[in-house]
């Protein structure tokens, strides 16, 4: 079957089962690597895309789901790493294996799209989802903070 | 591969060369056998790019082993060889061969070794990278230099001695004259190479970077998506793997359904993996292979195998039942492993003794990126397989690889991508073979991914544990015994069944090495038949004995109404270095280090634990209500941690933890931010040990299937601050990698009970019927 819909800025037609999850349409059909399977079943967020600017779980999202919707991947965030989140979180060296990252970004873009001055609270709830093997959830709180200039 | 054939066999001539843990050799560059597709982060420098110069792509100029090459136009070249798993070793080992060379790092380009004999061991564990191989590596740098200098020394005509490299340049002081590094890449390139021992390295004070801030080499691929992992690495024609593995070792496939999974779309073949025999070691587990054209579709496919099995010999393997059979074991003596004094004296005579048992699970590594790996067979000259994997260990995956292919090792390449999250289970290379076996048994490019249920499934698990010690106390007080026994089936166990108890490899690990102020000491090794594939996991055996020696010196404090911190300082002793003989056993393996480099000290552990209280404010805690500090601390890969843990408890009863400190002194340090970074991750792991437990078997098979079942600490779960302090003592470097987690678990069980009155002895709170 074929599904349309814009992903990073650019118009795609792509013949797929339409119950395929949305994120192994990105990852195998269109060749965008940077969304990575944790879980498969929404546990764990290292998955997280937007659809139409919202934080989605694209491991149990059918791609059918994006038919004449926008996708934005960590790829589409900005084109060359500019955008604040992906400053900051260098800047404070925030990843340590880097994978679950583009999730946590992703995930915490969405949250700045919604509110640009969370609480801590706030941020807390909002990256719950999103676990960190590693264990960067402080530098992680610490990043979005300063982006937002919300106080620590 | 044909390149690779001609530089494995020269490099065959080389053994020995005098370093300890690498191989120096003469010739051939390492950089000359990368392919563009080996370099597994869009972030470091450009690529091998064909238009380049050919003497920047070739071994011309200076490359007086396979770590370094100075090309004439300046550029050097720094191959990591070791895996980056998110410790930042390619933001922190690079940097000592360029401080040590004198090199601008604007001029330096890191690239990603292959598995490859000749860099020595590549094995990324045991918190090694930089404590193993500081001075080796050192030495590989400061022969270059010296070689460089020796150039200069002949072109301007004066003494070696007055000349000094660095900036990228040699500089003569008394002339003011300079010449840059890429001037005398081809005439240094033509020197005798110093032999390893006329080699000496730079003053410390020289060593500009290391120990300062040094940039994420990684940081910008890792955040724009262009980080290579396992997974990310592409072949024309390449078939995607799902594999239905026996749930239970040892088990075997009963009956499938062949047909009903090359029905769903997509689905190109359905393959039987071939059937492992004891000892399992890294060989694929068995099963059946789905391979299809998208990921998607090799897990319906596998789905529609409705694959069914027989459980075999361990079929009935169930943790409720093990649990109780460790706790038999424990009761009862064991070999003795350790011994000071006279135990049973001690305990006879006692004023009053204290006992108590601890459990610990079988834990998982989860690293967040399942295995993944991606092999190519070519049936030319003999047969070859190319792997690309996130691997821990690129030697182990070439030697299983060779195995099963029936191939020589050096007909398998292994290119190691980036690693996301390893701890210890990508060290073992099932999952390479597991592509190999099916890249031939197919003749395409095949890459084998591990789903979260298979990874939960078909881990190489952190063995299972009951420990029981036993404390006596004199009529004035005082601590005059301290007997352990623990059982847990060894790692060994899965590369020979025969070992059922733990070993002094083993017991190296917060049992043997426990420095211990006490008169009369035992440790006894109880038998423990392993009924899975055990493998290693960050910190390993430290996990559990760590908890067990810290929770019970706990105990034994609120046994003698002292103060936590005053009764451990009391216990771990005053300052003092352990012989063997005070230590009470006849070998420590000690990581792999002597003894006089990196002793027993208490001194140090002492330090840790001074330096956490007093960042903690432990003294002035006082007593309140809803708050209270738990206190651990721990020698373990050559470092020394203390962590303080501050829990509080909510109106409904439910604990959280705002708070943690943790200290280190791991020796010399090379990259301060990525220790800190190693500790703050310790804390959040150690905190999901004994938060939420491990993985429990029923029917010899793993229950969990995600992360539903296996629970970590999340943001919601995680302190709003972990303070970090990094003692910086003139020791021989340490590991940090592992040491931050041991004391981790039992701070917060003291924390627990200092707050709650409830003694936790096993890892979960919900097994003892606390709320988080």
């Amino acid at each position: 079957m074929k599904i349309q819909f814009r992903i990073n800025g650019v118009e795609k037609n792509i013949d797929v089962d339409p119950e395929m999850p949305m994120l192994w349409a990105i990852r195998d059909i269109l060749q965008l690597t940077g969304t990575k399977f944790g879980c498969g079943q929404a546990y764990c967020g290292a998955c997280t895309v937007h659809l139409n600017g919202n934080a989605v779980r694209s491991c149990i999202t059918p791609i059918s789901a994006a038919a004449g919707q926008t996708i934005t991947t960590i790829e589409g965030l900005s084109t060359d790493a500019s955008h604040p989140l992906q400053k900051t979180w260098v800047e404070l060296g925030v990843p340590q294996c880097g994978y679950c990252q583009p999730g946590q970004i992703m995930q915490a873009a969405s949250l700045l799209n919604q509110k640009k001055k969370p609480t801590g609270a706030e941020i807390d709830q909002a990256m719950t989802g999103n676990l960190c093997r590693c264990g960067t959830y402080t530098r992680i709180r610490e990043a979005i903070k300063k982006v937002a200039g919300v106080r620590k | 591969m044909s390149q690779k054939n001609l530089y494995m066999t020269r490099r065959t001539f080389v053994t020995g060369l005098g370093l300890s843990t690498v191989g120096l050799y003469f010739g051939a560059f390492a950089y000359a056998q990368n392919k563009a597709t080996t370099e597994p982060s869009g972030a470091m420098g450009p690529k091998p790019d064909p238009e380049q110069p050919v003497e920047e792509q070739k071994s011309i100029g200076l490359n007086p082993n396979v770590f370094i090459h100075l090309a004439p136009s300046g550029l050097v070249t720094i191959v990591c060889h070791r895996s980056e798993m998110g410790q930042g070793i390619r933001s922190s080992l690079p940097v000592l061969l360029a401080d040590e060379l004198g090199a601008d790092m604007k001029q330096v380009k890191i690239i990603q070794g292959d598995g490859d004999k000749a860099y020595g061991d590549q094995n990324t564990d045991g918190s090694n990278s930089v404590r193993g191989i500081y001075q080796d590596m050192r030495k590989v740098a400061a022969t270059a230099r010296m070689m460089l200098v020796s150039a200069a020394a002949a072109r301007l005509k004066v003494p070696a001695e007055s000349l000094e490299a660095r900036d990228h340049q040699v500089f003569h002081k008394a002339s003011g004259k300079k010449i840059p590094f890429g001037d005398l890449a081809i005439d240094a390139g033509k020197l005798e190479i110093p032999k390893p021992d006329q080699v000496k390295l730079r003053p410390d004070k020289e060593m500009k970077r290391v120990g300062g801030k040094l940039p994420l080499i990684d940081g910008p691929a890792y955040v724009n998506g262009t980080a290579a992992f396992g997974a990310d690495i592409r072949q024309p024609g390449m078939l995607i793997a799902v594999i239905a593995r026996p749930p239970v070792v040892g088990g075997q496939v009963k009956k499938f359904n062949r047909e009903a999974a090359l029905k769903i779309p997509g689905v190109k073949q359905v393959i039987e993996m071939p059937q492992p025999a004891p000892p399992y070691g890294f060989q694929p587990w068995g099963g059946i292979a789905v391979l299809a054209e998208n990921t998607w579709a090799a897990m319906k496919g596998r789905d529609a195998l409705a694959a069914q099995w027989d459980a075999g010999p361990n079929g009935q393997y169930s943790s409720a039942t093990y649990r109780e059979s460790l706790f038999k074991s424990v009761r009862n003596p064991g070999e003795v492993m350790r011994n000071v004094g006279n135990i049973d004296t001690a305990l006879s005579s006692a004023a009053k003794t204290i006992e108590a048992e601890y459990y610990v699970p079988h834990l998982p590594h989860v690293p967040m990126e399942p295995p993944a790996a991606l092999a190519v067979f070519k049936k030319a000259n003999g047969g070859s397989c190319e792997v690309w994997a996130p691997t821990q260990n690129p030697q182990a995956a070439m030697t299983e690889v060779a195995r099963v292919l029936g191939l020589k090792e050096e007909q398998v390449t292994v290119h190691v991508t980036l690693l996301g999250g390893g701890f210890g289970r990508k060290s073992k290379a099932d999952f390479c073979s597991e592509a190999a076996f099916l890249a031939k048994a197919t003749g395409v490019p095949v890459r084998v991914q591990f789903t979260r249920t298979d990874d939960i499934q078909n881990d190489y698990l952190n063995t299972v544990s009951a420990q029981h010690l036993t404390a006596s106390i004199d009529e004035k007080g005082k601590v005059t015994g301290w007997r352990v026994r623990t059982a847990f089936p060894p790692i060994a166990s899965t590369f020979n069944p025969k070992e059922d108890r733990p070993g002094l490899g083993d017991l190296q690990q917060g049992v043997l090495d426990v420095a211990l102020a006490v008169p009369n000491v035992r440790a006894e090794a109880c038998r423990a038949p392993a009924h899975i594939r055990v493998g290693w996991l960050r910190s390993v055996y430290n996990i559990f004995h760590a908890f067990a020696v810290n929770s019970f010196i706990d105990e034994i404090a609120h046994a003698r109404k002292m103060d936590p911190r005053e009764n451990m300082l009391e216990i771990y002793g005053p300052p003092k270095k352990y012989s063997l003989d005070e230590l009470g056993v006849k070998e420590l393996r000690n990581y792999g280090q002597p003894l006089e480099k990196h002793p027993v000290d208490s001194a140090r552990l002492r330090g840790v634990i001074e330096k956490v209280t007093q960042n903690s404010k432990w003294k002035s805690r006082g007593k309140q209500k809803n708050r209270a500090l738990g206190l651990a601390a721990h020698r373990s890969f050559n470092s020394y941690t203390a962590v303080v843990a501050s829990m509080r408890k909510r109106p409904d009863g439910s604990l959280f933890i705002d708070e943690v400190w943790i200290a280190i002194d791991a020796g010399l340090v090379i990259n301060p931010d990525r220790v800190r970074a190693q500790m703050e991750g310790s804390v959040i792991n150690g905190m999901s040990h004994v938060l939420f437990g491990g993985v429990t078997h029923k029917e010899g098979a793993v229950e969990q299937t995600n992360f539903d079942g296996v629970q970590l600490v999340r943001m919601s779960t995680a302190p709003q601050k972990i303070n970090v302090e990094i003692l910086r003592t003139e020791n021989a470097p340490g590991g940090v990698g592992e040491p931050g987690v041991p004391p981790v678990a039992p701070a917060v069980a003291n924390a627990v009970f200092a707050l709650t009155g409830k003694r936790i002895r096993e890892f979960g709170f919900a097994n003892s019927g606390l709320q988080v």
